[in-house]
């Protein structure tokens, strides 16, 4: 099976075959979908779609790392991360799919 | 508020569920039916699931990409038991976050 990227374009595609809207507006609507979701996030929202998955943030406290080259010590900076929780539906479609 | 006081926010209240999302693109969008809106949204999800089911990636620039990552099959424990049981090799789905979020997530809002 060949690895394939699909983007935004055939999100758009799909949401144009599937209601029937101009591809134009299909793609302003798929970019509304995660301009909303960013935009939830980056107000400290998690968001939980439903059989999709769960985007939370989680802080991280500030540390102090190492830089790999120079062994110098160099403090990191508290700072925000994003992490996903796919759903079971999700794991179990794509461990299927992909079996053999 | 300065970004070392974050780590003390609680946020157990603070989510954003499938049918809010919903809801704001229909508000957005009075032209459209709502069931349209839910088709619409449950459509990239569906998608995007879709894609990852048939080994593809979906790159979201900004937002981040979706991907399938391969695990080797290993030799596990039950931890109840001790007893070493096979794990097959298996796909699990895998999100990274784009550096446009990452940015704004962390107070960056320059484009």
């Amino acid at each position: 099976m060949s690895e394939k990227t699909l983007t935004r374009m055939d999100l758009a595609e799909a949401v144009h075959e599937e209601v029937g809207l101009s591809r134009n507006e299909s793609a302003d609507l798929v970019e509304s979908v995660l301009q909303h979701m960013s935009d939830a996030l980056v107000r400290g929202e998690n968001v939980k779609i439903s059989s999709f998955g769960t985007f939370s943030i989680r802080d991280k406290a500030a540390r102090m790392g190492r830089n790999p080259k120079t062994g110098e010590e160099v403090p990191i900076s508290p700072r925000r991360v994003l992490s996903f929780r796919p759903s079971h539906l999700m794991k179990d479609r794509v461990a299927h799919g992909n079996k053999g | 508020m300065p970004l070392e006081n974050r780590r003390s926010i609680r946020r157990g209240d603070d989510l954003m569920i499938r049918s809010e999302l919903i809801e704001k693109i229909a508000e957005e969008n009075p032209h459209l039916y709502q069931r349209d809106v839910e088709r619409i949204v449950n459509t990239v999800f569906e998608s995007i699931i879709d894609a990852m089911a048939d080994g593809n990636r979906v790159e979201l620039r900004g937002f981040g990409a979706f991907s399938v990552k391969k695990r080797d099959a290993r030799v596990g424990r039950n931890p109840r038991t001790g007893e070493a049981v096979q794990v097959d090799e298996k796909h699990v789905p895998f999100f990274k976050t784009g550096k446009l979020l990452r940015d704004r997530l962390n107070g960056y809002e320059g484009t």
